[in-house]
């Protein structure tokens, strides 16, 4: 370890490494990242992490690693792959997280584009998936791997074990005492910390290139809104890849010095999260979706006396549950109501979610139901939406404590300019932007006008307690035939939000009606079929039950009927509808990795069905071919039946 | 490949077991070399479980004599397989359905365990150290089968192709010298059949765990085997590697062909 007054010299936070530094000194006993081992939570305080963050820069040093060199990150979220990033930024790399579950080909574009020399994945399967491409990237001349299970056979010498690596690193830190530190006083606040790719909906990814200031006033406003100290609690479970991931688990973590915790794998999740009991935490809307879900699926199956508790308790919080969260005024016999609820139902119904301890927990990256957002409110969980782009560090609005609203996604965050271009886009200013898209200047200049405004593509307007209710995206928002506005995610958001529709993609631009492509949700419509006595064989079976059928088409009426009441989307409501053959998958390209619907893609894959939708057939064959995990081709076909929805006069128009 | 096949460990010599007047087995030789993947192959009816059975100590033949490391064994109990190095899976699955996959697979350290039964109610000094050891194994174990997720899950609650994935581990509990495998990929798809073939080679390369397999599906025993015994009517028509086994014309009459 390297004497304090080695660190002296460091002075200013404004570089992450600088920030670990720090935490370093002031408090080296806290802990800063957990991670389940063999069934045990293990902790690295600061002093672990700076300590190990030193032995991987130097020892990425020691093999060639230079400034400026880019160093890909590729796997689940494990303690070495977040040190890692420190490291590489230690040196004056640039850390390049990638999703881990992208097949081989998907990773070659960005690893070409980012020109990585150096890698850091996780496990065997990312080692071979880059040895699989490595003919294809003479740049890549170095593949760290942090579990060595299943590497004992491979002896290319351009593959080193994470230990080994530090190993070196501590060989040349001895060597060279002031190396290191030499290296972290020359890091600039204006470098850039970390290069994020789009998900590519649209064309191929670009590198989207943050600096630290950047990361750190996004990670500092975030902090100031929610007065989060260092001693909240985070899962980190979502992609390093994603910015959100980046700013809660990197960013947020280091600037506030607060634990990330690291589950033992994909799958233990929910376990971890209720043994670790976060006080701070995210989740994309499908899982709050999917966890409320599950309750109630299980509520379904408990006996008479609890069912009957639960729903009486549960209405009593949707009475008032929301209003005392936000410290409204209640009567007095709700709040006695309320009180008991939270001993017999709301208590342990947050204990078994995990959520006790929450004292901010956000959502963000699609719109979240109603119902589903006031569900957690009432229970005592103050969960809130955040609105942000990867261009932004996911840092435009953020919603504050006491003005929590479904349908806006909070007001402008701290230092962030938001203004509405005249064709309804939202355009944000401040010092979270971008400084670029990596070797991109014809892509920057596109997106940043000459203002130095961001351009999110994104319609929305600033509702009248100043905060911002987002639509669309601007180039979805379409027109019908008859001049009505058509806004297709709006509609599809307003289906999903039923449990039985996973996934809905909604056409009717420049046509004469909207109709739509559902697809189930097979845990909610298997459990309903089953209570049915509807026997079923896999999705596509399952899919094609007439039983099924009429559920959606309820579903679907709900919607045309609250559609019906807002004259802006009324002619949105959707005529007919199908349920598709198979669930929409990335592995076929139809969804991106982040499980955004490629409108394009599908429409064009699925024409002869769209065909047979505006064309009025009452049913259409199809056959797909899908690929499977481990890479291999099948084929699914059905017999798709066409129903008719009810659609209902625009509410005001006709009296 | 660094795994490298060793001398032989268990010889089968002129084995014949017989139920009343039902001939099981009749007059079989193999043998069976450390470090290897060894399948035995047959129709239904065969004489592959009796085989393994005949390994295990359940049965006890007439004739024949079974040298397991250099030394005739003479009758043998399951249990004294088992304190030798045996290990079984069993085709119907025998885990404790209420108990969880923890537990469950901490059965099979049971031999291991050496402390007396008061210490181990009371909890106390020898037994407390010790069962946090033999935890220790169990959770390797637990994370090189990656079965982390359902480490509390009653096995009676998980599905067919994860309780095989427990009943390997409950064996591999033992540490075993010899692993034998009845049916391991019996009843599952085809994902799953992928994930337990992956399973077997890893147990096979990292602790050298010689594996006795006997299995059905012949894509599986060919690809995963380094030799393959066939039995057809309990006697033995076929000895090699897969490539030798695959090409002979009594195999294929017996049990690749037509003609059942």
């Amino acid at each position: 370890m390297p004497t304090q007054a080695n660190y002296a010299a460091l002075d200013g936070l404004h570089t992450f490494p600088r920030l670990i530094l720090h935490h370093a000194i002031t408090r080296p006993d806290a802990p800063a990242i957990r991670e389940k081992s063999l069934g045990i939570w293990q902790t690295w305080t600061w002093s672990d992490v700076a300590d190990r963050v030193r032995a991987l820069a130097c020892g990425l040093s020691a093999l060639g690693f230079k400034r400026g060199d880019n160093l890909a990150i590729i796997g689940d979220n494990r303690p070495h792959l977040y040190m890692m990033m420190a490291a590489a930024q230690s040196v004056g790399g640039v850390p390049v997280p990638l999703y881990q579950d992208a097949v081989a080909g998907e990773m070659l574009f960005v690893l070409q584009d980012a020109e990585v020399r150096f890698a850091l994945v996780e496990d065997q399967e990312q080692v071979d998936k880059l040895l699989e491409i490595k003919d294809q990237l003479p740049a890549l001349e170095h593949i760290v791997y942090d579990d060595p299970r299943g590497m004992r056979h491979y002896t290319q010498t351009f593959l080193h074990d994470v230990h080994e690596l530090m190993e070196m690193g501590r060989i040349h830190d001895r060597n060279h005492p002031d190396f290191l530190n030499g290296e972290i006083e020359q890091g600039h606040f204006d470098d850039v910390s970390v290069m994020l790719y789009t998900s590519g909906t649209t064309g191929k990814p670009k590198g989207v290139c943050q600096t630290h200031a950047s990361f750190i006033a996004a990670a500092r406003g975030g902090i100031e809104v929610d007065r989060l100290t260092a001693d909240e609690d985070i899962l980190s479970y979502l992609p390093m890849a994603w910015v959100g991931d980046h700013l809660f688990s990197f960013a947020q973590a280091t600037v506030a010095g607060f634990t990330i915790n690291c589950p033992e794998s994909g799958e233990t999740v929910m376990t971890d999260l209720r043994e670790i009991g976060p006080t701070y935490y995210f989740a994309p809307p499908r899982v709050f979706e999917g966890l409320l879900t599950s309750v109630m699926i299980r509520m379904e199956d408990a006996g008479k006396i609890k069912q009957k508790l639960f729903h009486h308790f549960m209405a009593v919080a949707k009475r008032c549950g929301a209003d005392i969260l936000d410290g409204k005024p209640v009567s007095g016999a709700d709040r006695l109501q309320y009180w008991l609820g939270n001993l017999l139902i709301y208590g342990p119904l947050r204990n078994v979610l995990g959520m006790n301890r929450i004292r901010v927990a956000y959502t963000a990256g699609a719109a979240i139901g109603p119902e589903l957002f006031s569900f957690y409110r009432s229970i005592g969980i103050n969960l809130k939406q955040l609105y942000g782009q990867t261009e932004t560090c996911a840092y435009v609005c953020l919603q504050p404590d006491g003005h929590v609203k479904s349908d806006t996604v909070g007001a402008p965050a701290p230092g962030v300019e938001i203004k509405i271009a005249d064709n309804g886009e939202v355009l944000v200013k401040g010092p979270m932007l971008l400084k670029g898209y990596y070797k991109r200047p014809d892509a920057t200049a596109e997106s940043i006008n000459a203002d130095g405004y961001f351009l999110t593509g994104d319609a929305g307007f600033l509702d009248a307690d100043g905060q911002l209710k987002i639509i669309d995206r601007a180039k979805d928002v379409g027109k019908l035939s008859n001049g009505g506005m058509f806004a297709p995610n709006y509609i599809e958001n307003k289906l999903k939000f039923f449990q039985f529709i996973k996934e809905a993609v909604c056409f009717g631009s420049n046509r004469d009606m909207v109709c739509a492509f559902i697809n189930i949700d097979v845990g909610a419509v298997g459990n309903w079929a089953e209570r049915r006595g509807i026997a079923y064989a896999g999705y596509t079976d399952l899919a094609t039950k007439p039983q099924v059928l009429e559920l959606i088409r309820e579903c679907l009426e709900e919607v045309n009927e609250a559609l019906a009441g807002d004259v802006m989307v009324a002619d949105s409501q959707v005529h007919r509808f199908l349920v598709l053959h198979k669930e929409l998958d990335p592995d076929d390209d139809e969804l991106t990795r982040t499980r955004k619907v490629r409108r394009n893609f599908v429409s064009d894959k699925y024409k002869v069905l769209i065909d047979a939708l505006y064309e009025g057939k009452a049913s259409q064959f199809i056959e797909t071919e899908v690929k499977f995990e481990d890479g291999r081709r099948g084929k699914v076909s059905a017999d798709l039946k066409i129903v008719d929805a009810r659609t209902f006069p625009v509410a005001g128009k006709t009296a | 490949m660094s795994r490298k096949i060793g001398d032989v460990i268990l010889d089968l010599q002129n084995i014949s077991l017989r139920f009343g007047g039902v001939n099981a087995l009749t007059d079989i030789s193999f043998d069976v070399r450390e470090h290897e993947v060894r399948a035995i192959i047959g129709p239904n009816g065969a004489g592959k479980s009796s085989m393994l059975n005949v390994i295990n100590g359940v049965y006890h033949p007439q004739d024949g004599k079974i040298m397991y490391r250099g030394k005739e064994r003479k009758k043998m109990e399951p249990h004294m397989a088992a304190s030798t190095g045996i290990a079984r899976t069993f085709q119907n699955i025998a885990l404790f359905k209420g108990m969880s996959v923890l537990d469950n697979i901490m059965t099979g350290r049971n031999l291991k365990i050496k402390s007396n039964l008061l210490l181990q109610a009371l909890w106390l000094g020898p037994a407390q150290k010790e069962e946090i050891e033999h935890r220790k194994k169990v959770e390797e174990i637990i994370d090189f089968l990656e079965i982390q997720h359902i480490r509390k899950t009653p096995v009676g609650r998980l599905p067919y192709g994860l309780q095989k994935r427990v009943d390997l581990g409950r064996a591999l509990a033992m540490e075993p010298q010899i692993l034998l495998l009845d049916e391991p990929m019996a009843g599952m798809n085809v994902e799953e059949k992928q994930d337990m073939c992956r399973f077997i080679l890893d147990v096979n390369d990292q602790f050298g765990t010689t594996i006795v397999l006997i299995e059905h599906d012949m894509g599986v025993v060919m690809d995963i085997s380094d030799r393959v015994v066939v039995l057809d009517y309990g006697k033995k028509i076929g000895d090699g590697v897969p490539d030798e086994v695959r090409a002979s014309p009594e195999v294929i009459k017996a049990y690749l062909g037509a003609g059942h």
